[in-house]
């Protein structure tokens, strides 16, 4: 059974989009951080590729393209010590505090 | 040390591509698994990104070989010219000898 990511041959007849668009400052930033992380040897393209492989087929699926960036540096950041889930929970409340 | 697994196939040697689905990281696409091809080129010799992915050390490095498949022996009703090829990178743990045609 092939997963999520693996999708060479699936049947479909969804058109596929091609239509560009722009990147936003956060996609930027997160592409940077991917590179700064791979840099200075916190992550490479294998783990990033299984971590991404990893979500949930929901949540793969619902994603964006850097969304599922952002998702796979938090696993790998998590398993890895660097950042802690309460760390990152407080960081996240505290920017919806500023918004 | 691990040793480099040592490169097993040669230019137009035919391969059949092993059927497995191992828990973790792979690159071989589900749709090109339990095709026959042959091999075109040696890509080189590469740290395993199976082991890799889990932050492993990729050793033993494996080969890695660009396989020629028939686009018409890969999908079923494909609808283009029956000439068309189908090119992957295909690592050498994956693949498995075929013996060409009349030979014994």
């Amino acid at each position: 059974m092939p997963r999520v990511h693996d999708r060479g041959g699936w049947s479909t007849n969804e058109p596929i989009d091609r239509s560009d668009h722009q990147l936003t400052d956060w996609e930027r930033r997160i592409d940077a951080l991917h590179g700064v992380l791979g840099a200075k040897g916190l992550r490479t393209t294998d783990e990033m590729r299984r971590a991404i492989e990893s979500l949930e087929p929901e949540l793969y699926e619902s994603m964006s393209y850097y969304e599922k960036w952002t998702a796979a540096l938090e696993i790998l950041l998590l398993e890895k010590g660097v950042l802690s889930k309460e760390e990152i929970n407080q960081q996240v409340a505290s920017s919806k505090g500023q918004e | 040390m691990a040793t480099d697994a040592s490169v097993k196939y040669r230019i137009n040697d035919l391969v059949k591509v092993r059927v497995a689905s191992p828990p973790g990281h792979f690159r071989t696409p589900t749709y090109i698994q339990g095709k026959t091809g042959q091999i075109v080129a040696l890509c080189g010799v590469f740290p395993n990104p199976e082991s890799l992915a889990h932050a492993g050390s990729g050793l033993p490095k494996q080969p890695l070989y660009r396989v020629e498949f028939e686009q018409s022996e890969v999908w079923a009703e494909y609808p283009g010219p029956a000439k068309d090829k189908i090119l992957v990178d295909i690592y050498q743990h994956w693949l498995e000898p075929v013996e060409a045609p009349g030979e014994p």
